[in-house]
């Protein structure tokens, strides 16, 4: 649908105000624990798109969620990965583009056995 | 379902006399009371009528001064010199 | 023989009618530019009703009787040290969040008003408009005037206009009305005067101020009151703009009905504020957000909608959702702050014993199965020594801008992600509501100044959590975290140290 506008040119004036060179070199990145809802929801990093995979892990999603009773029950090589809404398993040793994680791409992540405290998805 | 027709007042001596009328001219309202306020509820019509309130004031009234005493409404209005009516009817 | 004396409705016509004309040296259109671009068509300007017939000496009349009354009000509260009487210290909360998150929409709404009154060609209306506009101006600063009381004593007050421009979470109430602001003058009637003011606003005006009353706040109650009586004038201004359209032309139905379920959405997103104020903030309660989701919007908006069926307006869609989230809202909005205490203006606390059986009373289908738990998790974390704080920035949602916080329909257990691409961008979306917003004009909402975005663009004072509290004026280890440890704490307990000292 074409804008509802008064003033001529209007889109041609817009800011796309999230841009990715926006953000100094790094894109955005938002990361999310299922069945763990004690983190209200997923988080959010600007990171370089030439980190690996597994510095990402170790660097940014472990420490995160370290407040967790779960989090050290977590077995990484089980974890079920989705990125922007396809199952994956990435690549640990090559980068978050290289596994396709593009600008404000969705990173869901499922830990088989852990449900949460007491099972309640918190 | 029911359309409810409501009236919330400020639960105080200016609005008493008018909680009073409302009730005594509106047979079958509903009273839900919390703090500070009253919420008045009906099924039909709710009718305000001057010379009743008048009646249990003692002094004239003008159906304006429910801007003093009024929280909150639900329905539509008609309001002239002598009354002042909430309903969903047309 | 003498002038018979006028009725209301002859009285109300002579003072309000036939105060316009047509201008001549420039054309009506460029006189009034912003009235038709909408799509909306009005045949007939003079057709428009006011329900309320309240000329303008009147108003003033009854306005200063209401400011007489509150102001009355607020020198005996003074007078009587009435912020040491309140029920808790906890509560002075609420005023917190109120006047940086509420307060500053009544100034939005009054420059709103005034700006539709100036654009609308139409006298009736523009009347209505011009007294909306006074009756917000009056709303705003008998806010800050009462709540001034409390800044005198408690944190989290002091800088509310420069926090409301700034903060996280305040940037929800703000991209509302600032959303709202934007839009043409039919749309913000419809949004602020109808879906609003007339739908939405006693959800937080009459069960959170008689929340205020329960509590020992006599001043903020009868402020709340007083904005409230001019809200009910509001209300039948926001049937009236919507009936008016309505008649005028069929064509404006799906417009007005886009609109509906827009700001429907929109304001139901921004009261899960007020959701938790009720179920979480206020020490003594009156209702639960549901209770009162069920008196205020499926009984009195089923009403509402039953009527507008005439015109072929429907029930907002998402209705269905909202009124199932009914039962979830207030805990996800507490979970939020709580886990974000440290970027708050007002403090946190975990419910104790007795207000978690409240919530398993009020809310037997969710709160022992999905909230209950969360909450003695971080019971025992504080316990421990590991209070549970959040140390990343959340995703928020493009349209409301409130973290993605809330569940899928029907699974409270997962997420409800949703994103649509544009441009080559993607957007994320907290529900089908704000997704639906978004794609309808994505132009608009692809500039929206998300807070989370902002400070890793490098816009927000800093890199790190002091540095952008700094930048919102935010007191660091005062305004912010948990109630427990709090300068508003110690001087609560000091004050009542005090008086049981003095009652020996």
């Amino acid at each position: 649908m074409a804008v509802l506008t008064l003033a001529p040119g209007y889109e041609s004036q817009i800011e796309y105000r999230d841009a990715e060179k926006n953000f100094h070199g790094n894109r955005l990145v938002y990361v999310h624990w299922e069945q763990h809802l004690a983190f209200c929801s997923a988080i959010a990093f600007p990171l370089p798109p030439a980190m690996p995979f597994g510095a990402f892990v170790e660097a940014v999603v472990k420490p995160h969620y370290a407040a967790h009773p779960d989090a050290e029950k977590i077995d990484w090589t089980q974890v079920v990965w989705m990125i922007d809404g396809e199952k994956k398993v990435p690549d640990f040793s090559k980068s978050l583009e290289e596994n396709g994680l593009r600008h404000k791409s969705l990173v869901r992540f499922w830990t088989p056995g852990l449900g949460g405290y007491k099972g309640s998805a918190s | 379902m029911a359309q409810i027709a409501s009236l919330t007042l400020y639960h105080n001596d200016d609005a008493r006399p008018i909680i009073e009328a409302i009730l005594a001219d509106n047979p079958g309202v509903r009273v839900m009371n919390l703090p500070g306020c009253v919420k008045l509820d009906s099924d039909g019509p709710l009718v305000i009528n001057r010379a009743s309130v008048e009646e249990r004031l003692g002094r004239t009234w003008d159906p304006q001064e429910m801007h003093l005493v009024i929280i909150s409404m639900a329905g539509h209005l008609d309001e002239d010199d002598d009354q002042f009516t909430v309903s969903w009817r047309h | 023989m003498t002038a018979k004396k006028l009725g209301l409705k002859q009285r109300y016509a002579h003072m309000t009618r036939g105060l316009d004309w047509e201008t001549t040296y420039q054309p009506m259109d460029k006189v009034f530019p912003y009235d038709q671009f909408e799509g909306i068509k009005i045949k007939d300007w003079s057709a428009w009703e006011d329900p309320f017939r309240l000329t303008m000496d009147a108003y003033w009349k009854f306005q200063a009787e209401k400011e007489r009354k509150l102001y009355a009000v607020l020198d005996a509260f003074a007078q009587n040290n009435g912020q040491a009487s309140v029920s808790d210290g906890r509560y002075i909360n609420t005023l917190k969040l109120f006047l940086t998150g509420v307060s500053p929409l009544e100034y939005q709404a009054h420059r709103g008003f005034a700006f539709t009154g100036r654009h609308l060609r139409g006298a009736g209306p523009r009347v209505a408009a011009q007294m909306q506009s006074l009756d917000e101006l009056r709303h705003v600063q008998t806010q800050i005037h009462t709540i001034s009381q409390y800044n005198k004593y408690f944190d989290g007050l002091s800088e509310f206009p420069h926090m409301h421009d700034r903060v996280w979470y305040l940037s929800v109430p703000k991209s509302f009305f600032d959303d709202a602001r934007a839009a043409g003058p039919f749309e913000f009637m419809i949004a602020i005067g109808f879906a609003f003011e007339y739908v939405l606003t006693n959800l937080l005006f009459v069960p959170f101020m008689s929340g205020a009353a329960y509590n020992g706040d006599m001043s903020t109650v009868t402020f709340g009151f007083s904005a409230q009586s001019d809200e009910s004038r509001h209300m039948t201004l926001g049937i009236e703009v919507i009936k008016f359209l309505l008649e005028q032309h069929p064509d404006n139905l799906p417009i007005v009905q886009k609109w509906v379920d827009k700001w429907f959405w929109r304001g139901f997103r921004v009261l899960g504020l007020v959701a938790m104020m009720m179920d979480y903030m206020l020490p003594k309660k009156v209702m639960s957000w549901k209770e009162a989701w069920e008196i205020y919007f499926t009984e009195g908006g089923g009403s509402l909608f039953q009527d507008l069926a005439r015109y072929g307006i429907k029930v907002p869609k998402y209705a269905d959702v909202a009124t199932e989230a009914a039962e979830h809202i207030s805990h996800q909005n507490w979970a939020v702050f709580y886990q974000y205490t440290h970027a708050a203006g007002f403090h946190t606390w975990m419910p104790d014993r007795e207000h978690l059986d409240w919530l398993s009373e009020k809310y037997p289908n969710t709160f022992d199965k999905y909230y209950r738990p969360r909450w003695e998790m971080w019971a025992q974390a504080e316990k421990e020594g590991k209070r549970f704080y959040n140390m990343a920035l959340p995703q928020l949602c493009q349209v409301c801008q409130i973290p993605m916080a809330y569940t899928e329909p029907g699974d409270p257990t997962t997420i409800c992600f949703r994103e649509t691409q544009f441009k080559g961008e993607t957007y994320h979306f907290c529900s089908d509501g704000c997704k639906d917003i978004f794609d309808d004009e994505p132009e608009k909402y692809a500039q929206s100044w998300l807070p989370v975005h902002q400070i890793f663009q490098g816009n927000c004072g800093g890199p790190t959590v002091p540095d952008v509290l700094n930048w919102y004026r935010m007191n660091n280890g005062a305004d912010n975290m948990d109630y427990a440890g709090s300068p508003d704490e110690k001087l609560w307990n000091e004050w009542h140290a005090k008086a049981a000292e003095a009652a020996g």
